[in-house]
């Protein structure tokens, strides 16, 4: 039993090999660009338009909204990166319908490179916020005894998106796979049906947490109110 | 192992490549599309608002233009009437004066007419009076009307007193001229030499006489010399006759007796 599609290899030379993970995540790429390329091919700025638009339209705009409420001030600038997370785990997810599929983020490798992602993009977009200096000074607030604690907390909450992520896309396929054998009819139904959900959740989560991790890296907070004496 | 290092290496690359597929399909142009219809919906609204502010200020304007004309009406009419109430007055006394113009006109040809009517009556009251008088006396006494008026001129100048007579005969005795005698009908030969010899008798001269007719002379005979005169005409009796018709027309009618109200 495979646990992960990193193990479904079908082409290999040398350290260089291309599994299920690679592939499915191909497709996922392929179905997101070409139905964007599509859908954004006849954009119109009138104020009737096609509902695969307002589709698009109400996503890209939920994604800022979301942005915005986690604390980002400029949601255009970290949208690339926070809103194809979610799109990327959600379609890994949405895709799981398709017979013979294996969601990719079922795979430890991507979510740790995801994970990944999010670990070197949180610096960068605190270091392009308010400088080197200004970004590892935040490692010791409150004081130099919390630095150890701050880099373990950062490593940490990586290794905790990679895994809840993992844990929660595999065991959704590995379930699904066991009650198959167990009770064939109705009942995996309703599992792919909360593995939908699960997933979906799951997107949500990955994004805004990272978005999160973002927003406290950046010192674009409200300003401290004056403590009154 | 549930981390293949390479799938890690990949799957970040594939990640990265994902990012900028996205960013490069999916959220520039729809960004892009709703920041351009926001702009030309903001334009809209911008557009809209000066549109309103236009309206109000034309509003108030046409409101300021509609009180000034009301205004302007208002003072037009009043002068109007003013006008008017001038004209019609000037109107009313042009026609009232119209009216007495008329009125007296009127007035005037009433009095020529009844003048006139007057003359007529004179002239027709003599001629009739005259054709009577010869026609009755021609079927009563065979005698004829001139014959008649000669002999009662004559015998009214008979019948003058003494100081009348006396002043008529000297001025005829003084007079260069002929003494005029002028009569309202030509008087037949006879007849002249008839009165001829009347006065010849009476003022005990031979005096010239000449003869003329005035019809203006309501049917009488005079006798005029030196500035004395002395007449003989039915005018006193057509006087009379006048008088006693005047009385007649200004007699007022008697009203007519109203029938008795018949008991209920």
């Amino acid at each position: 039993m495979r646990l992960s599609p990193d193990e479904m290899i079908f082409w290999q030379h040398g350290w260089f090999k291309l599994n299920g993970t690679i592939v499915f995540t191909w497709g996922i790429m392929l179905l997101l660009a070409v139905g964007a390329k599509l859908i954004t091919r006849n954009l119109t700025t009138e104020h009737q338009r096609s509902r695969w638009q307002n589709l698009l339209e109400i996503i890209v705009t939920a994604m800022q909204q979301q942005i915005k409420d986690v604390g980002l001030r400029q949601p255009e600038k970290f949208i690339g990166f926070l809103g194809t997370l979610f799109l990327f785990v959600a379609a890994a997810a949405l895709c799981t319908v398709i017979p013979g599929y294996e969601p990719p983020t079922g795979s430890l490798s991507t979510t740790a490179a995801l994970a990944l992602c999010v670990l070197i993009a949180v610096p960068m977009f605190g270091i392009a916020d308010q400088g080197v200096g200004g970004y590892l000074k935040s490692y010791l607030e409150p004081t130099v005894i919390m630095l150890p604690f701050n880099l373990i907390s950062e490593v940490s909450r990586t290794l905790a998106l990679a895994v809840r992520l993992f844990g929660n896309m595999m065991s959704g396929a590995m379930i699904l796979a066991i009650l198959l054998t167990i009770t064939p009819f109705l009942f995996p139904i309703l599992m792919i049906l909360l593995g939908l959900l699960t997933g979906m959740v799951q997107a949500y989560i990955f994004s805004i947490l990272a978005a999160v991790y973002i927003a406290a890296a950046m010192s674009t907070h409200e300003p401290k109110a004056p403590v009154k004496t | 192992m549930l981390i293949d290092w390479f799938t890690v290496g990949a799957q970040a690359l594939n990640f990265l490549i994902l990012v900028w597929l996205m960013k490069r399909y999916l959220y520039q142009p729809v960004l892009q599309a709703i920041d351009a219809r926001e702009q030309r919906i903001a334009a809209q609204i911008a557009d809209a608002a000066a549109r309103e502010a236009t309206a109000t200020q034309e509003k108030e304007e046409f409101k300021r233009k509609n009180t000034e004309f009301d205004k302007q009406r208002a003072d037009m009419l009043s002068k109007a009437t003013d006008e008017v109430k001038t004209e019609r007055q000037r109107l009313i006394e042009e026609a009232r004066k119209a009216a007495d113009a008329l009125s007296s006109k009127r007035d005037e040809l009433l009095c020529s007419d009844a003048k006139n009517l007057h003359e007529s009556i004179v002239r027709r009251t003599q001629a009739e009076v005259f054709a009577i008088a010869r026609k009755t006396l021609t079927d009563l006494a065979g005698v004829s009307l001139e014959e008649r008026m000669i002999a009662v001129f004559a015998s009214r100048l008979q019948a003058l007193d003494a100081a009348a007579r006396g002043r008529l005969a000297e001025a005829l005795k003084q007079s260069a001229e002929p003494a005029l005698i002028r009569s309202a009908f030509e008087l037949p030969p006879a007849q002249r030499a008839v009165l001829q010899q009347a006065i010849n008798v009476i003022f005990s001269a031979d005096i010239h006489l000449r003869f003329e007719t005035a019809p203006a002379i309501v049917s009488g005979i005079e006798l005029s010399a030196g500035g004395q005169k002395a007449t003989w005409s039915i005018a006193d009796y057509l006087a009379s006759l006048e008088q006693g018709v005047d009385e007649l027309l200004a007699k007022p009618v008697a009203p007519v007796k109203a029938p008795d109200a018949i008991p209920a």
